[in-house]
């Protein structure tokens, strides 16, 4: 992000053209592109600077955190970290994050692709208001009958509930994400294809899925960051075996004083996962994120 | 690939196949939609329906415990209910209202500032991007120590400014204008995605046009780019605006399960969960829910009506 020298556009020089040159207006032009640089870069800092500071801190010892004159003179250290896995024992609640994520990933794709083909190739109207139905809801609200229902099976603080509860949140972006991909795929090739001899769902799954794999990519990325933040369920749901990631961080303040250290490393691996993801990622995640809401 | 347009009962008799794949293929709409409409009846219809059950009940203590019916008591208690209850509607408002003003302004400057490609785009995205994906709780937590009283940045960079130091987070009256803060935050790059995906749809002749006739800069957006963005500035306002409503993850992770010791955070959302969660008081938190899913319809369909009435002006 370096100084940019933009090339007038076709139509700045239209402009140019028909306006006269007046000094001021050159002027502007010169300093224009360097603002707009200046303006990128302070809202670049502002998104990114906290995580740079959260980052900081959890290679500082707590003595350096409180110590403002150590702000970027400090001597990083990995101690948090072994706080983090000695002492907290993080280790069984990243990988219970993975596997609630990944089941309720699997899971999801498994129900909500079909589901997207048929309502995009059906057009089923009313499919689109579900979708819109689980985000409006209150998650609390299917909690308390979850809890219910989970206490009564004996189900509470094991995998398969934590599963369950996620798909809630994995499964509309999902469906919400494969419907718009399916739309835009042209029915003529699995027509094709059906003449050729093959069946509708031999069609499907020989010549719509792997066209439509882009769109499994998006919508399996942001239904695992999805579960991977997701706290409120598991807040409830699950117990000191099956804690994953964001219960257990929440828990590190209950103590009576707080382990900045410590607890800015246990944000750090619990973030920089999804990040490295987004970086890698970036346009799929932005594609599903904006999926639908650009539609009108 | 022979490109053909015959409409699928053209095709012919299928040589292969059993009786199976004929039946599947007949069947395929509800074959391929049923296992997502039952898992959603399961884990979504009927609970809803047992809380709009319970809220008409006193359960409480435990989910064994035998409940009776008690009628519209649970509502009637909350909506005379000027301590917890009003309050928390009062904060959820300003709190939604708030953020969603800040994030649809700052949003929709800083996409119009990163419309035009310059080098260094794809980065600049990616940073914008972090804060969206980064977990919520995690957020929470590394914003504590910023705004911590004695040793966060917050109060080092106010007296570097010679401005008087804050409690922020700590503080009655700050906490929930700080929360907002870290809402936008983490959620305006969300307004920023969606605008420039709508901004990028936008067709560049009438622009061109009116640049042609002399137009300047800000009577061209006033006049083109707003009112041509109207439907995704009103899509990213829903959705924000559903989403802000429910904020739980932060307003936990900062303030506690009762939003601080005065509730001085404590929205719809955190005085549900208290109640549910905290106290055990399913009946009445199921009764505060409706109440609260109630509020959401209410909002959402005036928005509804807005955006309609804006695709028609």
């Amino acid at each position: 992000m370096t100084a940019t020298a933009q090339r007038p556009t076709r139509s700045e020089a239209a402009a140019a053209r028909v306006s006269p040159p007046a000094p001021r207006r050159r002027k502007k032009r010169l300093l224009g592109p360097t603002l707009r640089t200046i303006a990128i870069m302070v809202v670049v800092l502002l998104f990114v600077l906290p995580l740079g500071w959260m980052l900081m801190a959890a290679f500082k010892t707590n003595l350096d955190i409180v110590t403002p004159s150590r702000t970027f003179d400090f001597t990083p250290t990995l101690d948090n970290f072994g706080t983090v896995f000695g002492a907290q024992n993080f280790a069984p609640f990243i990988v219970n994050s993975v596997v609630v994520g990944v089941g309720a990933t699997i899971v999801a794709l498994v129900l909500g692709v079909p589901a997207a083909y048929g309502i995009a190739r059906f057009r089923i109207r009313n499919a689109t208001a579900f979708v819109l139905l689980a985000r409006v809801i209150p998650g609390v609200s299917l909690l308390i009958p979850w809890y219910f229902l989970f206490s009564q099976v004996q189900l509470v603080g094991t995998y398969t509930a934590l599963i369950l509860t996620h798909i809630f949140v994995t499964m509309p972006l999902v469906v919400a994400i494969m419907a718009g991909f399916f739309e835009g795929l042209p029915e003529e090739l699995e027509e094709a294809a059906q003449i050729d001899g093959s069946s509708r769902v031999g069609a499907f799954v020989r010549v719509v899925l792997p066209l439509a794999l882009p769109g499994v990519a998006t919508s399996a990325i942001l239904a695992f960051i999805f579960s991977w933040n997701n706290f409120l369920f598991a807040l409830v749901l699950s117990n000191q075996e099956t804690r994953t990631l964001p219960v257990a961080i929440s828990n590190f303040t209950s103590y009576a004083s707080v382990d900045w250290g410590g607890l800015m490393a246990a944000s750090v691996i619990i973030t920089v996962p999804v990040m490295l993801v987004a970086l890698f990622a970036q346009r799929y995640v932005v594609a599903g994120l904006t999926a639908g809401a650009t539609k009108g | 690939m022979t490109t053909t347009s015959h409409p699928s009962y053209l095709a012919p008799k299928r040589r292969r196949g059993s009786g199976l794949t004929t039946w599947a293929d007949r069947h395929i709409k509800w074959l391929f939609t049923a296992p997502a409409i039952v898992f959603v009846a399961l884990l979504i219809i009927f609970p809803i329906a047992y809380t709009v059950f319970l809220s008409f009940t006193d359960s409480a203590s435990s989910v064994t415990r035998p409940f009776k019916f008690v009628g519209f008591e649970n509502y009637a208690t909350w909506l005379t209910d000027f301590e917890r209850f009003w309050p928390a509607v009062g904060r959820t408002a300003y709190f939604t209202i708030t953020a969603l003003v800040i994030e649809l302004v700052l949003g929709l400057a800083i996409a119009l500032l990163l419309r035009k490609t310059f080098r260094g785009q794809s980065i600049v995205r990616v940073f914008i991007l972090l804060p969206l994906v980064a977990t919520p709780v995690a957020v929470g937590m590394m914003w504590l120590l910023i705004f911590e009283p004695s040793i966060g940045f917050a109060n080092v960079l106010m007296k570097s400014l010679g401005l008087p130091a804050q409690l922020w987070l700590s503080g009655t009256d700050t906490a929930l204008n700080t929360i907002v803060f870290i809402d936008v935050w983490q959620w305006t790059p969300m307004v920023i995605l969606i605008l420039l995906a709508g901004l990028s749809t936008l067709p560049e002749e009438p622009d061109e046009a009116a640049r042609v006739d002399g137009a300047n800069a800000w009577q061209r957006f006033r006049h083109i780019t707003l009112p041509l963005l109207m439907p995704t500035l009103a899509a990213a306002a829903i959705l924000r605006s559903i989403d802000a409503m429910k904020t739980f993850d932060i307003i936990y992770a900062t303030k506690g399960r009762t939003g601080g010791s005065n509730n001085e955070a404590e929205t719809l959302n955190m005085l549900a969960y208290n109640e549910s969660f905290g106290n055990s008081q399913y009946g009445s938190a199921a009764a505060l829910l409706m109440l609260f899913l109630m509020f959401i319809i209410i909002i959402l369909t005036a928005l509804t009506i807005l955006r309609s009435k804006g695709h028609r002006a």
